[in-house]
């Protein structure tokens, strides 16, 4: 059995008195496309914020690639982890947003080419002609020097698609990437995401309400229901031959 | 319309010419204040952006003290009258503590680049704390360091929200430096209150001269800030 590339074991979260993750136990092989399902205000957005680190887990341990991300040993006892250890656990993980947050004052080619060539230092030219061809990829070759906000919706969500790409993530986590658009542009970054399951090998991890989407091209889903995951398999398992009454119900209103 | 010709056709020939002597007259003398207004704004405005920076990051800063005693500096300054931190540098402190500023032309600078440099570091901390969080989670996203996010990504977004009131402060700076003829500097509107108590009747054109002055050195500035709104307007729109 191949290793997984992230293990979440019994992590829980808490805003004030607020429990919003009550025991979370997950597992994501390498290249495993998973889609994660659920009410609103379930958690969903909150479990990949913790494995991007932006936000702290309550307890538990989140370990990426055999490294445990938010503790690190300090003279044989466990402590919380400093900048310098999040940095180098989280550089395999990659994250699209919701809003985009594509930097404004950047066009589209700096956008994808500054964390290439300032965080992992590596060669300019060498970034820009992957940036450029990733770019192309997405559809959006011909708007290299735009500013962000010359794009519409559609094409800024595939411009934060791309930055993330060129930093060649193991891990690729998508929230909720579709909801912020208008209903004609979801078709188009659906679509780059469709690709990306389909010819890369990272695993990512999608938040979503396009079920039928998701379940096309999940691996495995997880329905995750008043703090924990209440449901998990393959779509066909999840969907035809579950017997969770709540997860029939979700269903049901998604899909009419 | 008015009929005024028949009594006022002769006058303004007569006034005008005393007031074109005036002008030519008076022009040259607050000329000489020229330097010193000058000099005095540009060393207190590269002041008062040096501490706007410093106190402005520091009041974001993670230590409690640090942030205190920025606070402190901050709240001092905007609390109290720039004439009165100009006298307390000036007579005050050195009677006090025997510490001397250096010449008046120093104090000056001193007095007018702290004192605006504690209302600016108010705009560098608003600046940068008004840039969207999600820029900031973006750039952790793409395992920026803390300083990479705030140098590729917040600053430059900041800097661009702070420029015109930057201008803003830097015309209110250029006023500011007639207090300096408090202090003995000899500057446009020192020159100006010496040829006044010289001829008081000529009151009305030296002080309206005076303002003529300041407004030409206003100019650049003002056109400088409409341009920093320009560029604020442009560089930060929703990503
Ligand atoms: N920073 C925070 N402070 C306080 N409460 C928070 C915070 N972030 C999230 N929450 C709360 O935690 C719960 C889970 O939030 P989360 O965003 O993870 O839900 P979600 O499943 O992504 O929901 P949605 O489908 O609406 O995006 C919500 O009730 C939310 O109000
Ligand atoms: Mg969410």
């Amino acid at each position: 059995m191949t290793e997984p590339i992230v293990r979440f074991q019994d992590v829980h979260k808490s805003f004030g008195d607020f429990d919003v993750l009550k025991g979370i136990n997950l597992d994501i092989k390498p290249a495993e496309k998973v889609a994660v399902i659920g009410p609103s205000g379930s958690g969903k957005t909150t479990i990949i914020r913790m494995l991007m680190t932006l936000e702290e887990p309550s307890s538990g341990d989140i370990i990426v690639d055999g490294k445990n991300l938010w503790k690190m040993k300090k003279k044989e006892k466990m402590v919380k982890a400093n900048e310098k250890h999040l940095r180098e656990v989280r550089g395999d993980i990659g994250m699209v947003f919701q809003h985009f947050n594509l930097f404004p004052h950047m066009t589209i080619l700096e956008n994808c080419m500054t964390a290439p060539i300032h965080v992992k230092k590596e060669n300019k030219e060498e970034v820009r002609d992957r940036s450029v061809k990733m770019l192309e990829r997405v559809g959006l070759g011909d708007k290299l020097d735009s500013y962000p906000n010359q794009l519409s919706g559609g094409q800024k969500q595939r411009v934060a698609m791309a930055r993330a790409l060129v930093m060649r993530p193991k891990i690729m986590l998508f929230d909720e990437v579709t909801s912020a658009l208008d209903p004609e542009l979801v078709g188009e970054v659906l679509e780059v995401i469709r690709d990306l399951a389909k010819h890369e090998d990272m695993a990512m991890v999608l938040v979503t309400h396009e079920m039928d989407f998701a379940l096309d091209i999940a691996d495995k889903v997880l329905f995750l229901d008043e703090g924990v995951i209440a449901e998990q398999g393959t779509a066909s398992e999840v969907i035809e031959h579950s017997e969770n009454e709540r997860l029939q119900g979700f269903l049901r209103r998604f899909r009419g | 319309m008015f009929n005024l010709e028949f009594y006022s056709e002769p006058k303004p020939k007569l006034e005008g010419v005393i007031i074109m002597n005036a002008i030519i007259e008076i022009f040259p003398q607050l000329a000489r204040g020229l330097h010193v207004t000058i000099t005095v704004l540009l060393a207190s405005a590269i002041l008062a952006y040096l501490m706007a920076f410093i106190a402005g990051l520091c009041r974001l800063s993670g230590n409690i003290i640090i942030r205190k005693f920025t606070g402190f500096y901050v709240e001092v300054f905007r609390g109290t009258s720039l004439i009165v931190q100009l006298f307390w540098l000036y007579y005050a402190i050195p009677m006090l503590f025997g510490i001397q500023l250096g010449s008046n032309w120093w104090t000056g600078v001193i007095a007018i680049g702290l004192n605006y440099g504690a209302y600016l570091s108010e705009v560098v901390r608003g600046s940068i704390l008004s840039v969207a969080q999600g820029q900031s989670e973006a750039a952790t996203a793409l395992n920026m360091s803390r300083f990479q996010r705030m140098r590729l990504v917040i600053f430059p977004q900041a800097v661009r929200m702070m420029l015109p009131e930057f201008g803003n402060y830097t015309i209110q700076m250029l006023k500011g430096t007639s207090l300096v003829s408090l202090i003995g500097m000899t500057d446009i509107l020192y020159y100006g209150d010496i040829l006044r108590s010289s001829n008081l009747s000529q009151a009305p054109i030296v002080y309206l001269l005076v303002l003529v002055f300041y407004f030409i050195l206003a100019l650049p500035l003002i056109w400088l800030t409409r341009k920093g709104e320009h560029i604020s307007k442009k560089g930060v729109a929703n990503g």
